[in-house]
């Protein structure tokens, strides 16, 4: 497949589809992580994933209507105070759904699947309702417009560069939070021993809560750099949670750098072949190649021996 | 050496986590119909070991042979088939299930897919069960679902399940542990009846129980072994009193 | 001694598989005209998927998100002799290449791809709704349980199972018949099954075949095995120490519920009359599972009334509230899961066990005498689908 391409051409495809693969990447990575802070730490699969990012997107979408209606002048600076909405509105919906239903069903992982993939339905209905069922865009700010020419045949658009400084910086701050702060170090002891945890004073109720939440507020974020990308419809999110779990077991669900690993495969891999071949036959690939390699090492790419 | 005289010959076992490790060049040797006691602190790998005879664990290296056979190598369930038995430490048996059904899945026949297809509950089995279910003081609750059994009427229920599997290496993990005194008096007794045709290897940590049962003792010191004999010499062995007073 | 006896059925069996039978072959083909009969067949040959579910989630503690891939292959194998026997040359004689089916020469194909072509045989259809699935089942199964991954891993590699085969159904149009699935059936060996005496026949013989399957299903839990299902639901771990080579169980009973699912499948295409990807993916799927749970995933006979009804539910409220439905079909699954785990069957249990337990009570202020026996019979007689609660999956 690659004999039609000279050798400079092959090297300018690479480089663009790999930086198209980039937008995909941190996406993937963005979801992935707040997945995988709940389902590596809590055990607890949140099939509503995708539509906590969509309502971080939506909320993205109002507060720069909002900007643009009421102080047009500071357009260029709505997209941090989206970030922070979609963060602070995702988080909420999480602590209240990890109290109304997921602290019930904690010993019951299947249970939860099936319970939050109802909460998708009604979610995806109420955006729906609420905003319509045509996809919405927002208009991205001045200095995000425009890309750079890093040769005459290689241009990388700004967004696109933005949304992944912004995602290694999520990722580098879900690290410090789940690794270095006391908050990670108890929500770490909960997990690989509840009631000790407990004893020793953690309210473990509240550090799960705190966790959902946390997952869920990442993956606000996440639908606010969505936007800078695509455009959001009421079940944009559900086109991602598959990958998405494929990306967290993939990278081993405990292990952060696994995810953000195993992202970057995966959204490479399927961003090259895309140049290539139809858009679905590279998406069938590279499943069903991570699908293979799960089968035969289902611990994921990075994971520890650990006594059962 | 010969080991044909050996029911139970491990030798040179290992098996490390992550680095960690729990079983460090361990052997030792069971006879055909002796009651071993395996006693050590906390974190010594008593259950470790046991996990490693009965397959729940691989061994990083070393070997256990079972009546000569290599044990390292074979899955759990066949491990069961050629004669180990195993006893967890907290009563591990199927709740949703009653006495009878428990006792019944033990029963060695129809073990394939196809078997348990076939499985008919036939005089020979019924008389087993309620054997068996006699023997451990159950013959009343044989339709109880398990889940509503006391502590030690759980723990008798899984030896049970472990006497219709007629293991000739039973291994017990403590199985005295959190009952009451009437309770320990009548397990005891069942385990004095039930041990005397066949091998068995068992964790205990009540003195007066290991006194009462054991041929021989082993002890066993972060994952490797610091004495060995009768329970009179290795009470009295230095190394024991200080492991045990040092702590 | 008697109560020893591990009797086949019970009384209480009897009785429900009689209430099912007489709904479903007397009642709704007495009183619904036969449009609404075929959708009835519709929702029963999901039932079949139903079932299977109850075996292998309820009973194994094996989730499946992909059941919808094997309901697809035994549907489109039927599809696709359905739609060899509509694409005679005589009948496509309009194409450029006459004689294939229509959407292949839409797509510029100009002969009958080589899996196309056993697909002339009924037999080998026949075959293949019957061995595919179960067949592929088994290659996941093996693969997976033999390396004792389980529980929600294998709920998200069947639900990408499911993604990928829908993303290569859709895209490779010239050899499935692409987002349009593969339509316009009309006979089968000669016989128009569009016509209104087609479909009530084809509907009584979906009938026949349900209770075929479910009678097949009622023999494998009341075995010695349904109680290993169980075991190994609940402790796993144990059961290998028991002697029992815990996969082969779980690899048998996910290949016995991928097969009745492709029955269902194949029931399903040819009382609809086509087959398509949207009855495949991920979607579809999960909603499978719904009506297992909606049912009681402990109880064969719950899960044919779940399908059944959620399936009626969403055809009226998508008629009527459209906007509706999704709330409805979400509120379902999350009251199912946190309120009713044991769904319609549990349901219809603790109603049987309190009119039991009236009864008793009355029978024992008639007979002050031996006011003991009531609750000895209680516990000397259980039914099995009650004794066994709901299962805490880890």
């Amino acid at each position: 497949m690659f004999a039609d391409y000279s050798s400079s051409e092959l090297l300018a495809i690479f480089a663009m589809q790999g930086f198209a693969g980039l937008s995909l990447f941190s996406i993937f990575v963005l979801m992935a992580l707040g997945l995988a802070i709940i389902f590596g730490q809590m055990g607890v699969i949140n099939m509503a994933h995708g539509e906590f990012m969509i309502l971080g997107a939506y909320m993205t979408y109002l507060t720069s209507n909002l900007f643009e209606a009421l102080m047009p002048g500071l357009y260029g600076a709505y997209f941090i105070v989206a970030m922070v909405v979609a963060f602070v509105s995702a988080g909420a919906l999480g602590a209240l759904v990890e109290w109304a239903m997921i602290r019930r069903l904690y010993h019951r992982p299947l249970d939860t699947l099936l319970a939050t993939w109802g909460l998708s339905l009604i979610l995806q209905q109420c955006y729906r309702s609420i905003f319509g069922a045509r996809e919405v865009g927002v208009s991205l700010p001045d200095w995000l417009m425009g890309s750079v020419a890093v040769t005459d045949m290689i241009e990388i658009p700004i967004n696109g560069l933005f949304v992944m400084v912004l995602t290694l910086l999520i990722a580098a701050g879900v690290y410090y939070l789940m690794y270095r702060s006391n908050w990670g170090g108890q929500v770490r002891a909960v997990v690989q021993n509840r009631p000790m945890a407990g004893a020793v004073g953690i309210n473990t109720g509240k550090v799960d809560r705190m966790t959902f939440a946390l997952g869920c507020g990442i993956a606000g974020v996440a639908g606010s750099a969505f936007t800078m990308i695509g455009s959001t419809g009421p079940t944009s999110g559900q086109l991602y949670i598959v990958d998405t779990f494929l990306v967290v077991v993939f990278g081993g669900a405990a292990s952060l750098l696994g995810t953000i690993a195993s992202a970057f495969t995966i959204s490479q891999a399927q961003s090259t072949m895309e140049f290539f071949l139809s858009g679905s036959m590279a998406k069938v690939l590279t499943l069903l190649v991570v699908v293979g390699i799960l089968m035969l090492r289902p611990q994921g790419l990075f994971s520890l021996k650990i006594r059962r | 050496m010969e080991q044909k005289d050996f029911v139970l010959a491990v030798e040179g076992l290992s098996v490390s986590f992550d680095g960690f490790k729990a079983v460090n060049d361990l052997s030792f040797y069971v006879d055909e119909g002796e009651i071993r006691v395996i006693i050590g602190p906390n974190g010594a790998g008593k259950t470790t070991v046991l996990d490693l005879i009965c397959g729940r664990t691989k061994a990083t290296d070393g070997s256990i042979k079972f009546r000569n056979k290599e044990l390292t190598r074979m899955k759990e369930h066949q491990i069961v088939h050629a004669g180990v038995g195993r006893k967890f430490q907290n009563p591990s048996i199927y709740e949703d299930l009653t006495v009878f059904e428990n006792l019944e899945l033990s029963f060695p026949r129809g073990h394939s897919v196809f078997g348990a297809l076939t499985f008919r509950r036939d005089k020979q089995v019924i008389d087993k069960v309620t054997e068996v279910a006699e023997m451990i003081f159950l013959a009343d609750l044989l339709h109880q679902r398990a889940d509503l059994l006391s502590h030690g009427q759980k723990q008798w229920l899984e030896i049970g399940m472990l006497l219709i599997q007629d293991p000739a290496l039973l291994m017990l993990d403590e199985p005295v542990a959190g009952m009451s005194v009437a309770e320990r008096k009548k397990t005891a007794e069942l385990l004095n009846r039930i041990t005397r045709d066949r091998s068995v290897l068992v964790i205990e940590h009540d003195m007066q129980f290991v006194e009462d049962i054991a041929h021989r003792v082993t002890v066993l010191h972060q994952g490797r072994l610091l004495s060995e004999g009768s329970l009179e010499r290795v009470k009295n062995d230095p190394k024991v009193v200080e492991v045990y007073l040092g702590h | 001694m008697n109560a020893l006896k591990n009797n086949l059925f019970k009384r209480q069996d009897l009785i429900n598989y009689g209430l099912l039978a007489i709904l479903l072959v007397l009642i709704l083909p007495l009183t619904l005209d036969i449009f609404r009969l075929n959708l009835v067949g519709k929702y029963l040959s999901y039932a079949f998927v139903a079932v299977g579910l109850v075996l292998c989630w309820g009973y194994g503690g094996i989730l499946s998100l992909g059941q919808g891939v094997f309901f697809g292959i035994g549907g489109y194998a039927m599809a696709m002799f359905l739609k060899l026997e509509a694409s005679s040359p005589e009948a496509t004689a309009i194409q450029s290449t006459p004689g294939i089916p229509d959407f292949m020469d839409w797509n510029q194909l100009t002969a009958l791809p080589w899996f196309w072509e056993p697909f002339h045989s009924l037999g080998f259809t026949t075959l293949a709704i019957l061995f595919v699935a179960p067949l592929f089942a088994f290659i996941v199964a093996v693969a997976m349980f033999k390396r004792r991954v389980g529980g929600v891993y294998f709920a998200i590699i069947t639900q990408a199972i499911a993604a990928i085969l829908t993303i290569l159904i859709i895209g490779q149009q010239g050899y499935t018949g692409g987002v349009n699935g593969i339509t316009d059936l009309r006979t089968l060996m000669g016989w128009d099954i569009r016509t209104d005496s087609a479909k009530y026949i084809l509907y009584f013989f979906c009938v026949a075949m349900l209770f075929a399957c479910l009678l097949l299903a009622h023999l494998v839990l009341k075995s010695k095995l349904g109680r290993l299902l169980v075991a190994i639901r609940d402790r796993e771990d144990r059961v290998r120490f028991s002697g029992y080579d815990v996969s082969s169980f779980k690899i048998f009973v996910f290949c016995f519920a991928a097969m009745l699912s492709a029955i269902g499948g194949a029931m399903f295409t040819l009382q609809v009359g086509f087959m398509s990807p949207t009855l495949v993916g991920i979607v579809p799927s999960i909603e499978m599972v719904i009506f297992c749970a909606l049912g009681g995933r402990l109880s064969i006979i719950g899960a044919v009334y779940g399908a059944l009804l959620v399936n009626a539910a969403k055809t009226t409220m998508s008629e009527a509230f459209p906007e509706l439905w999704l709330f409805a079909m979400g509120a379902l699954f999350i009251g199912v899961v946190l309120a009713f785990p044991n769904g319609l069957a549990g349901l219809y249990q603790t109603l049987l066990q309190k009119v039991k337990e009236r009864r008793a009570a009355a029978a024992a202020q008639k007979t002050p005498a031996t006011p003991a026996i009531a609750p000895r019979n209680a516990t000397s007689d259980p039914e099995p689908a009650q004794g066994i609660g709901v299962p805490s999956q880890s």
